[in-house]
């Protein structure tokens, strides 16, 4: 055990580990101080000086969340000399931040505003910004508000430590100070990724996600559109945290329920598109494993990556152009649904895919990126009209009068209704190998996979990456080749912990067959479109329902799911097979880390 | 230069006697010297130097780093360039005598962007030691080797502070970090690292030749030593001055030829301006901050436009990292601005005053916390002339 220091802060004497930060005392002492840089998932910057406190024996006050306790010490976090620091300190904030509150998205869940409330601010000390000074600059996916920007650096420390992307950085000094991408090109013309983690973090409404509710109204409201919308795993597990839920409250059936009164002509399951991924992912990865441990194909890739994250499929797209082999060809289940449904539903239904409008209600801010790529329009249209996040829906859902908590449970409809716990777990972090895993055993061997109650824990967690091993004994049949070999696995969340592997990849050290990668820390569930704020309790709360959820499922493995059956016999034939090839594999970018024509 | 009172920098030197001298101490005994004589970092914080190296020399690691800082960036200071120019190796001999002390093999000068063209003499004055075996691998026969090499700077005012000055050497912004921990604990690539000022390491080989308490003869009793001013501005001899630390205001324009003067800004843009009324104030640790810069207003100086000089330079060099430093500048200036305009009312004037000493108090790092001072005093000692326009 570490060294115990004795800290007096104001009336409270405690011991804490020696290195535990004033913040972290106060915090656990029951004392709040007020912060505005800090974030529990990044680096410690001690910039906005918001959080500052007496430290006895020290000439000036001090940042709280970046004094590490090394002695004992005396702290005082209220006096007068604090409270006039913090409060000029905020003063001098809100002068330079374009505070339209009423126009922001971030209204009723801005840091500052709060913090301005707290302080009881009820005028602008200095002459305050009444005009916006910068652009918006907007992606498909992202949209940078600098007028709101306050420097707090939260995005930088996201963007670069937290993910290494690095497509935001600190220009100029001084009071000219802004937060850019290279040369100032426009986000959509630098190596953003479009993960949304910056959003997600960002006090104000300085940054952002590109809303599509205009035009997602104009649609619903168009009678002659067919509105769909299939929703992903991660949102019924965080939208409850905007209706004032616990986080950690799984709405799956109330969502439904207000889906429908919003407009929507069907609601589907994405967890069924995720059952179909596994399925074709499975079979890519046997088959690729075939080719290389039975012909000795060289040309064949392995470790097969995962590429149902579009953030993660960019991140490599610009950073290992020469590494694009290794992804697995198959889409997301976003669009493996979206071109599903505009092609077998549209046949099936005898709806026109023309008027066929479908909405994707995900987690994550590069699906809209996603959605718009070119390349996907294999159903003969756009496959996926809209890439909407949580929060954008919430509003919807707000703007409609729609009282979640209100809702009763209803269920989604049917054919490419149902999703197994397997596509459900596809959420979190390791879901998707843990579905991948339940299903691959099973069809090789005939026997569930040596867990029990199917919950592949070695691949669960929060730990950046994980790794597993799986010998395959008695394998069937036409599985002899895998008999004894033991398959390897790992799973990375975040795209700096993706990089250690990539880099293992490059040095000729990375010793798996499969491996799952997500762009966001946490999975989908801590996704740049999920609710506002995150934290690793937060995230791991959401994961706790969306593990819970699948343990109340009858059906838990992809290739066990009825109507995953029912669309390969009626439509697509066998995975990997001809239309599957046509509708549900795509190709890649190779964009690299400088800037060119369809960057 | 003016100055015929060499008193110990322009003194008798003779290149390696103090290194040898050193090695034969040991570097505990090179410790005890330099903390027995007081000497007080001369780059402007005072910093005790023997204390900043026992705590680096304490500490232990692979890899210890000396770093000279050069990036002379004060306004109205020239000193060490002078220093740099004409005794080179008094110090390079200063840095190596501080490996000595704190167990490092490697030192660094890290030199003011806008000093690029000391740099080839610089790299003589390195050479020309190497070859006598003053510098480099084992030095004097011995198993102590040290070597310098040269950084440069790109024209940052703040990367004179020591962590900006670490972060730009390690190929970030230049940008001061949080302290604890602090450099002596890890520094330079996160290893143990002295950051000294070049007069402080010019003052190193007299202390270990000489002894402490023969240093301790000049200054005051807080202030050791002499300390070199950089003395410009309204007088009749500007230039490079060594005098004894505890000399009033008075006795230092008599000296320059200054009398008669206005105000008088000691310690450069981020010192104090001292009007007539505090001319028989002692510059020294306990007295007025002996900063290296002296700059000499006249009766026909307008204050106020002083002041906005030394605004605009800070907003312009502020890192921007900080709220009250980044924005807190800014404020200030433009209440310059209001105050040129007559817009500026005595309530506003008390509001940016209160905003002075919030950034004193909260500043990140030693820009934000010293770039009120001379608005707070040139406030102080000329409202009426700057309120009443």
């Amino acid at each position: 055990m570490s060294e115990m220091i004795s800290v007096r802060i104001d009336d409270i004497s405690c011991e804490v580990e020696k290195g535990t930060t004033i913040l972290q005392a106060c915090k656990s002492a029951g004392l709040r101080i007020p912060t505005l840089c800090y974030h529990p998932d990044l680096e410690v910057a001690g910039i906005c000086r918001i959080c500052v406190v007496e430290v006895e024996g020290m000439s000036g006050l001090q940042a709280a969340c970046a004094f590490p306790i090394r002695q004992p010490i005396t702290v005082r976090t209220n006096s007068p000399r604090i409270r006039r620091a913090r409060r000029v300190n905020l003063d001098l904030i809100l002068s330079e931040h374009y505070g339209d509150c009423y126009t922001c998205v971030r209204n009723g869940s801005c840091e500052l505003q709060a913090l301005a409330r707290e302080y009881g601010v009820d005028r602008y000390r200095y002459p305050s910004t009444t005009a916006p000074k910068f652009r918006i600059d907007r992606s498909t996916a992202i949209v940078r508000d600098q007028n709101k920007c306050i420097s707090c650096k939260r995005c930088i420390r996201t963007c670069i430590d937290l993910q290494q992307v690095s497509a935001l950085e600190t220009a100029n000094r001084g009071h000219d100070v802004l937060i850019q991408t290279a040369f100032d090109k426009p986000i959509s013309e630098v190596v953003c990724i479009n993960c949304g983690q910056c959003i997600n973090r960002c006090p104000t409404g300085a940054l952002r996600s590109n809303m599509p509710n205009e035009l997602l109204w104009h649609v619903i409201d168009d009678p002659e559109k067919h509105v769909i919308i299939q929703t992903a795993p991660s949102p019924r597990a965080a939208i409850g945290e905007e209706f004032g839920y616990e986080p950690g409250t799984s709405v799956t059936g109330k969502l439904n329920a207000a889906l429908r009164r919003l407009g929507f002509d069907n609601v589907f399951d994405t967890n069924f598109a995720a059952d179909l991924t596994i399925m074709e992912e499975g079979t890519e990865l046997l088959t690729r494993l075939k080719k290389v441990l039975v012909d000795g194909d060289s040309s064949v890739r392995v470790p097969m990556f995962t590429s149902c994250s579009p953030g993660w499929v960019k991140y490599v797209e610009h950073y290992y152009p020469e590494y694009l082999d290794y992804l697995s060809t198959c889409k997301s289940p976003q669009q493996m649904f979206g071109a599903l449904l505009k092609t077998y539903y549209a046949k099936k239904t005898g709806i026109d895919p023309e008027k066929m409008v479908v909405v994707a209600l995900m987690p994550c801010v590069a699906k809209k990126f996603e959605c718009n790529r070119p390349e996907m329009s294999d159903s003969g249209y756009k496959d996926v009209d809209f890439g909407l996040t949580t929060r954008e829906m919430a509003v919807m859902i707000k703007e409609a009068g729609i009282h979640l908590k209100d809702m009763p449970d209803e269920d989604f409809d049917h054919p490419l209704g149902l999703g197994s716990g397997a596509g459900l777990i596809f959420g979190a972090t390791g879901g998707v190998m843990e579905a991948a895993i339940r299903s691959v055993y099973e069809i090789v061997t005939g026997r569930p996979v040596p867990f029990k109650g199917l919950d592949v824990t070695p691949v669960r967690g929060m730990e950046g990456i994980r790794d597993a091993a799986l010998t395959i004994e008695n394998p069937l049949p036409e599985y002899q080749w895998l008999d004894g070999v033991t398959l390897k696995v790992a799973v990375a969340h975040g795209t700096a912990n993706a990089k250690i592997l990539m880099e293992k990849l490059k040095e000729g050290r990375l010793d798996y067959h499969f491996i799952e990668v997500m762009a966001c820390p946490g999975g989908c569930l801590g996704g740049g479109g999920q609710p506002i704020p995150t934290s690793p309790e937060i995230r791991a709360a959401r994961a706790r329902a969306i593990y819970s959820e699948d343990h109340e499922l009858t059906v838990r493995k992809s290739h066990e799911n009825p109507e995953i059956n029912q669309l390969y016999a009626e439509f697509l034939g066998k995975p990997l097979g001809q239309l599957s090839h046509k509708l549900l594999h795509t190709r890649y970018t190779p964009r690299g880390r400088f800037f060119t024509e369809g960057f | 230069m003016k100055n015929e009172k060499k008193k110990i920098l322009f003194g008798e030197f003779v290149t390696g006697a103090a290194l040898t001298r050193a090695l034969e101490m040991g570097p505990e005994a090179v410790v005890t010297e330099v903390k027995a004589s007081n000497l007080r970092g001369r780059g402007g914080a005072g910093f005790p130097t023997g204390l900043k190296w026992e705590l680096t020399a304490k500490q232990e690691s692979d890899e210890k780093f000396v770093i000279c800082n050069a990036d002379e960036g004060e306004p109205g200071t020239f000193k060490d360039r002078l220093l740099l120019m004409e005794q080179p190796e008094k110090v390079l001999e200063g840095m190596a005598i501080a490996g000595v002390a704190i167990g490092a093999k490697q030192g660094f000068i890290y030199l003011r962007g806008e000093y690029v063209y000391l740099k080839k003499e610089l790299e003589e004055a390195i050479s020309s030691m190497e070859d006598r075996g003053f510098l480099g691998s084992r030095i004097n026969g011995g198993d102590f080797s040290f070597s310098v090499e040269i950084r440069l700077g790109a024209g940052a005012y703040v990367c004179g502070e020591e962590f900006a000055l670490i972060s730009s050497m390690n190929g970030y912004r230049g940008e001061p970090r949080n302290k604890p921990p602090y450099p002596s604990e890890a520094g330079y690539r996160d290893k143990p690292t002295v950051v000294n000022n070049v007069e402080t390491l010019c003052y190193i080989p007299y202390i270990v030749t000489k002894g402490a308490q023969w240093f301790k003869e000049h200054g005051t009793r807080a202030s050791t030593g002499t300390k070199l001013f950089s003395v410009s501005g309204d007088v009749k001899h500007p230039g490079v001055y060594e005098l004894e630390l505890g000399i009033t205001v008075n006795q230092l324009l008599a000296e320059v030829g200054g009398e008669g003067a206005k105000s008088v800004q000691v310690g450069g843009a981020s010192g104090l301006n001292v009007a007539e009324k505090d001319f028989d104030q002692p510059i020294c640790f306990e007295g007025l901050p002996p900063g290296g810069s002296i700059i000499v207003f006249g009766h026909q100086r307008d204050m106020l436009h002083v002041l906005k000089n030394f605004m605009e330079f800070f907003v312009e060099e502020s890192c921007g990292q900080c709220t009250p430093c980044r924005e807190g500048n800014y404020r200030l200036l433009e209440g310059v601005r209001m105050l040129e305009k007559g817009e500026c009312s005595v309530r506003y004037l008390k509001e940016l005053e209160a905003l002075c000493d919030v950034m004193k108090d909260s500043s990140k790092c030693g820009l934000g916390q010293t770039s009120p001072n001379a608005f707070l005093s040139i406030v102080e000692n000329f409202k009426t002339e700057i309120l009443y326009r």
